[in-house]
């Protein structure tokens, strides 16, 4: 049976003769890296153009049609020590890319435009300036800031009108009315030989809000970007069987439905289906939680993720094929998403509080000044001055700055964000609660009972496991760093057999080594724990293997418990599986053999009694739980499901990621507080000023960069989290 | 007060190019990979082989 990969789904071709790919790569870290690649690649014949992304670890590859196959281009990556995968760029991308190139042309419009006025301005400011310059002064900076605005402010303004015509109330709402006052209530001026002109300042909001919407949106793209390659670098694929019988490495982006796909022994499956010859048991924790082996039979349904341990399968491609687990995880996920989206964000929030009671004041000035008895236009001037100077600059920085610096000292950590949100929901935990398989755990197993071993029954069994090819003979074999006998045999299903010096040795289960009742109590002591038996002459060996903890599991989660959080344990598990651990973590508070529908319900719980609750969970029946969490944690090595609903990710085989981001995020919440307080500081100094009638557009201009500069600065401080080192 | 009606077309064209430049960035991706560019100034693989670049005796 011939098997080599297929790429051809990931193959572009951006002009005629001309077929290009991207890679992920992995491990460019510099300069040298990355010239390595472009020409180790350009040696290769017929590459016509090689180009590295340092920022996003990609690859774009150009070369003639037909002068190789896509497939080569990844050996020699590997060749020169970069293990790549392709992967096929998003359509959705394409849209984030465009909405940042969009903000980003607006941004250097305004900045064009502040540059330019500003120099005007200052000249006005200065203030010996014959009338007749002055009036063209300003002429000329309408001439540019009233086009600069018409381009720069129309992200505010789009989404100020979906706003209105929603009969909602955003923070764009109040910057459209600010900008657009400000360059009416000039022109006006302008027209009447006024001294005062606010050109300058209505174009400075804009580039400063715009800047923080920039920022914004690279956050996101980031974090999406990292998402792509970390799904490529899964680069899942499926042996699909061709009608003359030949199987062909395909990518799973390629597979539809109703191909005939083969699973050997060992091999995760990597899609959904019914089965249709063969028989096997599959290891299911991955998705149910459950370590226990379950059993595959022609015509049951098997799910992505789960490992097929014993026999060869071949499964029928079925997106539909509605295992009830599957119905249900996606029932509840549906409910739980909707929810999820209920929740405010600190800065709309700031904004439906700090809307209305700007507009008030203004009004009130106005209505005040009337009273006061000053004639209508100057009190109106006076009133558009408060709309101006209060317009949100610094408030629409406050969050996207500290977001941006928080997500970036979080990626040195090892967690990967998957929406800015996150932060500030991560900010009010106060229940952590862990799946115990694949998150506490880790997705590969140890022998459990490695230390009562004699080494040398460890060496003879190592060497009988190194024949099979089953995955629980593989930990063993792996333990012990044997090789093979020659003359090993293997009896399907139950174990593996040699003759050593005479005697016979067999590592396999309970009844194929013969072991009596008695030899197999031993085990009682290792509950969680799949039993393999080595019988050596007379004597009978149990190895004990189960997943291993996480390396330093027992220290975060004490250190998370010191830090006051409440940590409990919900998993699908077996009761002594999730017991034993709940013991080694001394985590007073679990469940077992809970459902997808149970965790959602003891989330609900927790929630009805005042508590914000983080999940941290890999499993595809962990996905709803995610989603229904305030707030939530997934490994790298978790589903895809699960990925998908979690607020981010984790990398690495350490669970301290998730203390630092924890952390960091306590962190990101106090300075994003404190930025919001900065800006309301402002207010409380400028607004007076303009209630009063003495701002100017030079106070405007100074007042507004100064608070903006400041709140970045705060923002930076981020980046000095101390004490979470990775 | 002449000096003006050069200075200020000469400062505004300046902009003008400034953002013209910008735009130019933007659209042919300059700021794509903001990491790499910093490697790629100081990459040497614009030089010939070392074997050309040895000193030649002067003639």
């Amino acid at each position: 049976m011939s098997v080599e990969q297929d790429f051809s789904v990931f193959v572009r071709h951006p002009a005629r003769g001309v077929a290009a790919m991207d890679l992920v790569v992995e491990g460019v870290h510099c300069g040298g890296c990355m010239t390595t690649i472009e020409k180790g690649l350009k040696a290769h014949r017929g590459v016509r153009s090689a180009r590295v992304n340092l920022a996003s670890k990609r690859v774009t590859v150009e070369w003639d049609e037909g002068a190789m196959k896509p497939g080569s281009i990844v050996e020699r990556l590997d060749e020169l020590g970069f293990p790549a995968w392709p992967f096929a760029p998003e359509a959705a991308g394409g849209a984030e890319a465009n909405e940042e190139r969009r903000l980003l042309r607006a941004l250097g419009v305004a900045a064009f435009a502040m540059m330019n006025i500003m120099l005007l301005s200052v000249s006005v400011w200065s203030g010996d300036l014959s009338p007749a310059t002055r009036d063209m002064f300003h002429w000329i900076s309408a001439l540019i800031a009233l086009p600069a605005v018409a381009i720069a402010g129309r992200p505010f303004f789009d989404s100020a009108l979906r706003a209105i015509r929603q009969g909602a109330f955003n923070m764009d709402v109040p910057i459209s009315l600010g900008v657009l006052l400000a360059l009416v209530l000039s022109v006006a001026q302008t027209l009447q030989h006024q001294q005062e002109a606010y050109f300058d300042s209505a174009v400075m909001l804009l580039m400063f809000l715009l800047a923080g919407r920039v920022l914004d949106q690279r956050m996101r793209r980031r974090t999406r970007d990292v998402a792509t390659n970390l799904a490529a670098m899964r680069s899942e694929t499926a042996l699909r069987i061709l009608e003359s019988g030949d199987a062909v490495e395909t990518p799973i982006a390629a597979i539809k439905p109703g191909d005939l796909v083969l699973v050997r022994p060992g091999e995760r499956i990597t899609v959904d289906g019914l089965v249709e010859t063969g028989r096997s048991d599959i290891d299911q924790s991955l998705v149910t939680g459950e370590t226990a082996l379950g059993e595959a039979t022609p015509g049951r349904a098997v799910f992505a993720g789960t490992m097929n341990m014993t026999g060869a399968l071949r499964i029928r491609v079925d997106k539909a094929a509605s295992g009830t687990l599957l119905d249900e995880v996606n029932h509840l996920l549906a409910r739980a998403v909707e929810q999820r989206s209920r929740w405010v964000r600190l800065a709309d929030r700031a904004a439906r509080l700090y809307a209305p009671v700007v507009h008030v004041t203004a009004l009130a000035t106005f209505v005040g000044w009337l009273l006061a008895g000053l004639a209508w236009q100057p009190a109106l001037v006076i009133a558009i001055t408060v709309l101006i100077i209060t317009c949100p600059c610094a408030l629409g920085l406050a969050v996207p700055a500290v977001q941006v610096v928080c997500a970036s000292a979080m990626f040195k950590r090892g967690v990967l964000l998957n929406s800015g949100e996150a932060l500030e929901r991560l900010a009010g935990v106060d229940t952590i609660i862990f799946d115990k398989t694949g998150t506490l755990t880790l997705p590969r197993a140890e022998i459990a009972n490695l230390a009562q071993i004699d080494p040398r029954d460890l060496a003879h069994a190592g060497a009988l496991a190194a024949a099979s090819n089953h995955p629980l003979a593989r930990v063993i074999a792996l333990a012990s760093g044997a090789r093979a006998p020659s003359d090993a045999r293997e009896a399907p299903g139950q174990g593996v057999e040699a003759w050593f010096d005479g005697d016979r040795m067999r590592l396999g289960s309970a009844s194929f080594c013969e072991a009596s009742e008695d030899q197999r109590a031993g085990a009682a002591q290792w509950p969680d724990a799949s039993l393999i038996y080595f019988r050596h002459g007379e004597r009978v060996v149990s190895f004990a293997i189960r997943q291993a903890l996480r390396p330093d599991a027992r220290e975060i989660v004490a250190g998370l418990a010191a830090r006051g959080f409440a940590i409990e344990i919900l998993s699908g598990d077996r009761v002594e599986a999730v017991a034993a651990v709940a013991r080694e973590l001394s985590i007073a508070t679990y469940a077992a053999g809970l459902k997808p529908a149970d965790k959602i319900a003891r989330l609900e719980q927790l929630k009805a009694k005042g508590h914000r609750v983080l999940m941290v969970g890999d499993g595809l029946n962990d996905a709803p739980a995610l989603a229904a969490a305030h707030v939530s944690l997934s490994p790298i090595s978790a589903s895809h499901l699960a990925q998908a609903h979690a607020d981010a990710v984790f990398l690495g085989e350490r669970l301290a990621p998730v203390a630092a981001a924890l952390a960091l995020a306590d962190k990101a919440r106090r300075l994003m507080l404190q930025n919001l307080w900065l800006s309301v500081a402002y207010n409380a100094i400028a607004v007076p000023i303009a209630i009063s009638g003495h701002a100017t557009p030079l106070v405007a201009a100074l007042a507004m960069s100064g608070s903006s500069i400041l709140v970045t600065l705060n923002a930076l401080r981020a980046r000095h989290a101390r004490g979470f080192a990775p | 007060m002449n000096i003006l009606l050069i200075l200020l077309p000469v400062a505004i064209g300046l902009g003008v190019c400034g953002l013209l430049a910008c735009l130019w960035a933007m659209r042919t991706g300059q700021f794509d990979d903001l990491e790499g560019a910093g490697w790629r100034a100081i990459a040497d693989d614009d030089l010939p082989e070392p074997s050309e670049t040895e000193t030649k005796p002067l003639s």
